[in-house]
């Protein structure tokens, strides 16, 4: 394609770039450089629970009986899902579908995001209720575990809270991007020439969705065979 | 410009069967006793979901090799994180856990 694409499409090709496509391999390697930082953030939360669910290995598994894996489950689903439904709004604008298909395919998106972020919040009022945040008012009585002692079991709480607040944080912000990218296809800023935007926020999308991945069975599953 | 690569649908469906496959086998092994293996068995589920994702939904076998060694090279240093904090955690000799005092009841917040 010509250097000086007609219309709106000439203005995304920066003049420090020797191509379009020059272009479009920076910002996917500037986004994965983004994401590597964050493998390396949450890395530093999975490596803190490895640590510690080493030492405190009765009240982790403990405390993993007192997630609902129903709900675990269901969001793994509505979060895979979510990331099915990005990686068609990518495709519909790399194939010029239209700007009803690429807004259709992100609205679904953000409608699954929300479901997760809901279901987070009914397991975190659920934790609330059962006197399990980590604060001054835990409590701790688990007959089926008598030997775990409070402070372990406020130290799995502790981790369960931070990664699944941080990894939900990550949710908003993403929800945020998409209804950002909603507003540039509005605007006619996306087209199978020029859809950057909306594939490296589908990135940041993707690493949310793994993150997940690992952190269900790390919180819900792993100890629930005792 | 180059053309990118447009992933066929079918392809789409079929890793997020796989990835559906993978959440039912990793909550189905969750209450089969495997002993030291579950945790084991539980991550390397979690690996290949986690590859999917990232070969097919983030178009990593598609795009530039430099793209995928940046993709590597962030669970490269991870594993040296991992790998650095438990030689030094399981080589101390604490012979038991550390104290626990400062998280006594109302010891915080």
């Amino acid at each position: 394609m010509s250097d000086h694409a007609q219309g709106a499409h000439s203005l995304h090709h920066l003049h420090q770039f020797e191509s379009a496509e020059q272009q479009y391999e920076s910002a996917t390697l500037g986004m994965w450089a983004f994401i590597v930082q964050e493998i390396l953030f949450f890395g530093g939360l999975f490596c803190a629970y490895t640590v510690y669910r080493n030492t405190y290995i009765e009240a982790f598994t403990a405390g993993s009986h007192h997630l609902d894996i129903f709900w675990g489950t269901l969001n793994t689903v509505v979060l895979i899902a979510s990331s099915l439904t990005m990686a068609m709004a990518v495709r519909s604008a790399q194939t010029n579908s239209g700007p009803g298909r690429i807004i259709g395919w992100l609205i679904a998106t953000i409608i699954l995001g929300c479901t997760f972020l809901g279901v987070k919040a009914i397991e975190y009022t659920g934790k609330w209720h059962h006197h399990l945040i980590p604060n001054s008012t835990f409590q701790w009585n688990d007959p089926a575990f008598p030997t775990v002692t409070l402070g372990p079991a406020k130290i799995f709480y502790s981790f369960y809270f931070v990664m699944t607040g941080m990894h939900a944080l990550h949710m908003i912000i993403g929800v945020g991007i998409m209804l950002w990218m909603i507003a540039k296809v509005r605007r006619n800023e996306i087209s199978a020439q020029y859809f950057t935007p909306i594939e490296i926020s589908g990135l940041y999308w993707h690493f949310v969705d793994i993150v997940w991945i690992f952190l269900f069975p790390l919180l819900y599953l792993i100890g629930r065979h005792h | 410009m180059s053309e990118h690569h447009v992933v066929p649908l079918k392809i789409y469906f079929l890793i997020f069967f796989a990835l559906m496959i993978g959440t039912v086998l990793t909550v189905g092994a969750a209450f089969v006793d495997m002993g030291f293996m579950n945790t084991p068995v539980a991550l390397i589920i979690a690996l290949v979901k986690a590859s999917l994702v990232i070969m097919f939904f983030m178009h990593v076998k598609y795009s530039h090799k430099l793209v995928g060694l940046f993709a590597v090279s962030g669970f490269f240093w991870l594993c040296i994180m991992l790998a650095l904090t438990m030689q030094d955690y399981y080589t101390r000799g604490w012979g038991e856990a550390p104290p626990v005092e400062f998280l006594k009841e109302g010891a915080f917040f």
